[in-house]
């Protein structure tokens, strides 16, 4: 007969090792759980740090007995294989469970149980938990700025247009498909943009002029970070040919550009585009703020499009050049066939992380005094009804800003399998 | 006797202070099949990509087809689409299938329709038994399918001059057969071929005559059973001896 060694589990005992060991970590978890939520302290018999460390120890203890190399359960083999391959890993599994229990009560009581969400001023927030009611209060503005309540459905018409156009590429007949990229390059911005202004600015077709220093919130989040992808990718695709062009002209004119703009922070170029760009125009020039600030976001970006999509073009071997150039393609065919298809693929992950980066450099349009999402939070926490919830505000907005940034990222994992090609 | 398709004169190539080619004379008749042999580092390939200027040469003069080859010429494209080029490496466009492949450069360089380009290609793609393959993508493939694929592609172009810039270094010993019998069959069209080559076989089978170069020099250039049988220099017998 075997020896039941408590440290050292073998395959012939499995059953009882599996069980005792599964227990014991049942115990230590029980423990812990006890302790978050019920405040009952099942070790009060034990001396003071012992107490603390009990449900750690009986939780390595049952882990290392569950460590059995092949042991043909595959739940079994699934857990030791993931979370528990040594003692090392036992203890930092361990870890991360317990402190995640004890942080799940306080933040669940806060964001849930002790919440409030009735009510429509400040006064029905009476519990410990977060005050919901502040958002729902707020929410227009959060979503529409100072646009006034009235023409909300001007905006949710513009979007849905400009959504809609942006699908027609995957209904185009198949003798159009060679247009796309002009579609989505140049027609499509001019047509967003013409729906944006006439429907959300109006001024026309009887609907009520809204200046551009009204439009706040998440919409304004939507047109500023829409309009900056759409410009901003052609130029930098442009810069990085520039930069890699033997003219030395075209060369040192986007090094010059590229270099500019990395140099700068985004912040000054805003400051520079709302102060100092209208110094410089003629008088009679006018140019709104909101269309200055969206330049400026998009020059300042094209600058990092053009170094990613250049990292892609300089990863292609030199033979794609080759093949290109020795079928009798000139410069703009051999890219436009056979080259940028290739880079773009490549490049698609980078691209994606700018793009992030520019949806999440948006609030920085506040310092010109144009409220989008968090500009309009920074706005609500300072109004005298509502102090004392800027926590709920950067909560929501978290929230909001990672679901369109997840979302995001997920689109581009799906480009990727999309266009993916073995080599 | 008909005036030389290809000229190259008194030309000379440097990569920064190296001299990779050293005046270099080489006239090449339409149909006639050239094999260029030379240990590695010699400048065949340079030789042979300086003829559709992929490469640009310093000094001389090349002439194509009637067109001189510099700085000055405008229309290198139409140049390049008269003489079709086959790479080690085979070079095709990853991102587009195998009828792709052959028809981009039709449609898109030459104008053609797309209906006729695609006849054509597959056409092209069944003289080299791969027109079966047509709608996989190049990472499909075997290498030997895939060079086949690539001299299909230069064909479609229906150049006057095939380049081959040591088509069959990359591939298994497998497939190198089935990739000469396509240049044989191709050879035996009346194509005119300049050949980078190892495969002293192939050279004896088709070639008009072989070129044997050495540091950046044509050392010999002779009709091929007069170069195997004597050649002159005791360059050309040394490097007959070890690959033979």
């Amino acid at each position: 007969m075997q020896t039941f060694n408590f440290f050292k589990p073998n395959r012939n005992n499995i059953k009882n090792y599996s069980i005792i060991g599964s227990f014991f970590v049942l115990v230590s978890l029980i423990d812990v759980i006890s302790n978050a939520f019920l405040k009952i302290n099942l070790t009060f018999f034990l001396p003071g740090s012992l107490t603390n460390l009990f449900p750690l120890i009986l939780g390595l203890i049952g882990l290392n007995m569950m460590r059995i190399d092949y042991s043909g359960n595959n739940t079994l083999d699934l857990l030791n294989k993931n979370i528990n391959t040594n003692n090392f890993n036992a203890l930092l599994t361990l870890l991360i469970l317990f402190s995640i229990i004890k942080v799940l009560p306080q933040s669940l009581s806060w964001m849930i149980l002790d919440a409030t969400i009735s009510g429509d001023s400040k006064d029905a927030c009476t519990g410990t938990g977060a005050c919901w009611t502040y958002i729902k209060v707020w929410f227009r503005r959060f979503m529409y700025g100072m646009y006034p309540n009235e023409f909300h459905w001007r905006i949710n018409t513009a979007f849905i247009l400009v959504i809609a156009l942006g699908f027609v590429g995957y209904f185009m007949k198949e003798n159009l498909k060679k247009y796309l990229a002009l579609y989505y390059v140049i027609i499509y911005p001019v047509i967003a943009y013409l729906v944006i202004y006439y429907l959300i600015s109006g001024g026309s077709f009887g609907l009520q002029w809204v200046e551009t220093g009204a439009w706040g919130g998440l919409s304004l989040t939507f047109i500023v970070s829409f309009f900056c992808l759409i410009f901003c990718f052609p130029l930098g695709m442009v810069f990085a040919l520039g930069r890699r062009s033997n003219l030395p002209v075209i060369k040192y004119i986007s090094i010059c550009y590229i270099e500019f703009w990395r140099g700068v922070p985004l912040i000054t170029v805003l400051f520079m585009s709302s102060v100092m760009f209208p110094m410089f125009l003629p008088e009679d020039f006018f140019m709104d703020k909101l269309v200055r600030v969206i330049i400026a976001i998009t020059l300042f970006e094209a600058a990092y499009c053009a170094e990613v999509i250049r990292g892609g073009l300089q990863s292609l071997p030199r033979g794609q050049y080759d093949a290109a150039k020795s079928l009798g393609m000139g410069y703009w065919k051999m890219h436009i066939f056979v080259i940028l298809p290739q880079a773009l693929k490549l490049v698609i992950p980078g691209i994606a992380n700018t793009f992030l980066a520019l949806v999440k450099d948006t609030p920085l349009i506040f310092v010109v005094g144009l409220a989008e999402l968090a500009g309009m939070l920074a706005l609500a926490k300072t109004n005298p009804k509502w102090l004392g919830f800027a926590m709920e505000g950067y909560i929501f907005a978290s929230i909001i800003f990672w679901i369109i940034c997840y979302a995001m990222s997920k689109y581009s994992y799906n480009l990727e399998a999309k266009y993916k090609t073995e080599r | 006797m008909s005036d030389p398709i290809i000229k190259i004169q008194n030309m000379n190539k440097w990569f920064g202070d190296f001299q990779v080619l050293k005046n270099i004379n080489l006239e090449v008749e339409a149909n006639k099949k050239i094999v260029v042999c030379g240990p590695s580092g010699s400048g065949k390939s340079t030789l042979i990509r300086c003829i559709n200027r992929l490469e640009e040469h310093q000094e001389g003069d090349i002439v194509v087809d009637g067109n001189e080859l510099s700085e000055k010429t405008k229309d290198i494209e139409k140049i390049r689409a008269e003489v079709g080029m086959v790479f080690q490496q085979f070079n095709l466009f990853p991102h587009l299938s195998i009828l792709d492949n052959c028809t981009l450069a039709p449609i898109w360089v030459k104008k053609m329709p797309k209906k006729e380009a695609q006849e054509l290609a597959l056409d092209q793609l069944k003289k080299v038994q791969i027109d079966d393959q047509a709608n996989k993508f190049p990472g499909q493939l075997s290498g030997g399918q895939q060079q086949r694929c690539a001299i299909a592609r230069a064909l479609c172009m229906q150049p006057k001059i095939m380049l081959f810039d040591e088509p069959t270094s990359a591939l298994d010993p497998e497939m190198i057969k089935e990739v000469l019998d396509a240049m044989v069959s191709l050879a035996k069209g009346g194509m005119t071929m300049i050949v980078v080559t190892h495969e002293m076989g192939f050279a004896k089978e088709v070639a008009d005559e072989v070129i044997f170069m050495d540091e950046g020099m044509i050392i010999e250039k002779a009709d091929t059973k007069e170069f195997f049988a004597n050649p002159k220099s005791d360059r050309t017998k040394l490097f007959l001896s070890q690959i033979l």
